[in-house]
């Protein structure tokens, strides 16, 4: 895979100290929720993470505000508003957790979790995510490459895509228990948009451990995509040489493809993508094809319809 | 001393705490990571529940015999028809900040757009002619012609919600549920009106 010169991607720079700063004062009047969040059984929360730092892959754009991040999220798994799962995600035990890597496969196993999280160094990726919803953010992940966890399942010559699955937990997951989607979500990617160098495994943000609502303890970052794709609370990961069944591309075909590449040139039926709203910023700003992304991804669907292949 | 004198003020004042409870949200910065979405909702749904309140004033007249209750209804219509322009503005100049290009692709190609400024531009014309003198200047025949407008608007309305709503509908289907037993009871009336059916009518034809 080539990487071109990145087109915004400078030097590692120093996270905003204001941004910092309004992460610990958030820390600091954190409510009685909040506290919940931090005190999840088992959980490793506010835990730091050893983390390299700014990748070459990072966006120098500042980052959203912390509170931001973890209070404005679709999980509809907790809740079909943005305030509902950072309210409810406490219920959701992320350890004991393991994830499957199954199918198309040299040796499929059933990874614990922790041991998954060391197969590659942990990196700090600063992305930016865009919602098909018209809105982003740029989020300081902490994650490994996917590629580099592909490389170590060994896929077999037949593994064309990719398939992800988020854990099928009513009881943890109270959303679970609403028709509103087809549980467990499920989210796919092509064999080489899963190796691409851009596509990570996140497991924390801002430093730190994951919090529940933003997908914990482990889910998928693919930052040149609408963010439905970057599944979260991923169980399964399984090889396949068939197209996966989307969970938003079965519940709405003409709203929601697989693909799912940001482009502000294919309008959502009922909305326009050609602008965004960035979370944080007053006036809309433009939507750049492939999120911004496109001199490293673009390649990739050369000669593809995109409008097609929406 | 009518209890209604007394009511007025009251609702009057109650019709402005939404927007007061936006204010202080906003003052206190808890409207959220996307406060414009965040006002745009708000305003959004107290336009619809203004106008299904308005609509219910009706059916609740007739059903309690409180003929003063009428006296809310212009209040109550014109109240949800400024949060309609709260809305609207909200729309047009927080969110699109009069990007002229992406204004007018909105509204002809976004159904749920279209409808919704549809309903906006016929609340206009019952705003203004809300006033006595208007209604003296139109006459009562066609000034109740005019406002059954209202109809088109609320159903507008709620069309306009069901269509931009991504996936839960919950909350839409609840107001056109409420939509439409309020229509409903006006058809049921408008049947009884006429009295029974022809019985001669009904019987069928024989070829």
């Amino acid at each position: 895979m080539l990487i071109r010169k990145p087109s915004d991607i400078r030097p590692a720079e120093i996270t905003d100290p204001a941004v910092y700063l309004g992460r610990r004062r958030f820390l600091a009047t954190a409510t009685a929720a909040a506290a919940g969040l931090w005190l999840a059984p088992g959980a490793m929360a506010a835990q730091k993470l050893d983390a390299a730092g700014n990748s070459r892959f990072s966006t120098a754009e500042p980052s959203t505000p912390y509170q931001d991040i973890t209070r404005y999220n679709n999980f509809y798994e907790f809740g079909t508003d943005k305030e509902s799962p950072a309210k409810r995600a406490h219920t959701l035990r992320t350890r004991p957790w393991t994830v499957a890597v199954e199918g198309e496969v040299k040796r499929p196993k059933v990874y614990d979790i922790d041991t998954l999280i060391k197969l590659a160094p942990l990196e700090e990726r600063i992305y930016r995510l865009r919602c098909v919803e018209a809105w982003s953010m740029v989020v300081p992940w902490v994650g490994l490459p996917l590629g580099a966890l592909i490389k170590q399942f060994q896929p077999t010559g037949r593994a064309k895509y990719v398939e992800f699955t988020t854990l099928h937990d009513p009881e943890q997951m109270p959303g679970q228990r609403s028709g509103v989607l087809d549980w467990p979500y499920v989210e796919g990617l092509r064999l080489d948009e899963a190796m691409h160098p851009l596509t990570i495994l996140a497991v924390g943000l801002y430093g730190e451990v994951l919090p529940n609502q933003n997908g914990a303890p482990i889910r998928l970052v693919v930052p040149w995509k609408y963010g439905f794709k970057s599944i979260k609370s991923i169980v399964r990961i399984r090889f396949t040489d068939t197209l996966p069944a989307t969970t938003w591309a079965l519940s709405a075909p003409r709203e929601y493809g697989f693909y799912a590449n940001v482009n502000p040139a294919v309008s959502h039926p009922r909305w326009s993508q050609a602008r965004e709203r960035r979370i944080g910023e007053f006036l809309k700003r433009p939507t750049l094809p492939f999120n911004g992304y496109g001199e490293q991804v673009a390649e990739l669907y050369r000669g593809m319809d995109l409008k097609k292949f929406f | 001393m009518r209890a209604v004198t007394v009511i007025k003020p009251l609702l009057f004042l109650a019709c402005l705490v939404p927007l007061a409870l936006l204010g202080v949200d906003a003052w206190h910065d808890r409207l959220g990571a996307n406060p414009i979405e965040t006002i745009t909702h708000v305003t959004g749904d107290w336009t619809l529940r203004l106008l299904l309140i308005t609509l219910g004033v009706t059916p609740l007249r007739r059903l309690t015999g409180w003929n003063a209750l009428l006296r809310l209804r212009r209040m109550l219509g014109l109240f949800a028809f400024f949060y309609a322009c709260l809305h609207f503005s909200t729309w047009l100049v927080l969110d699109q900040f009069f990007y002229w290009p992406g204004i007018v692709e909105d509204i002809a190609e976004r159904p749920f757009i279209t409808v919704g400024f549809a309903s906006f531009l016929m609340l206009i014309p019952l705003a203004v002619t809300s006033t006595n003198g208007m209604v003296r200047r139109l006459g009562a025949k066609r000034w109740q012609a005019l406002h059954r407008l209202v109809y088109a608007i609320a159903i507008g309305g709620v069309l306009h919600f069901l269509w931009l709503v991504k996936k839960d509908l919950t909350e839409p289907l609840l107001y056109a549920a409420i939509l439409a037993v309020l229509l409903g009871y006006r058809v049921a009336v408008r049947v009884r009106k006429f009295g029974k059916p022809d019985a001669a009518a009904q019987r069928p034809i024989k070829l």
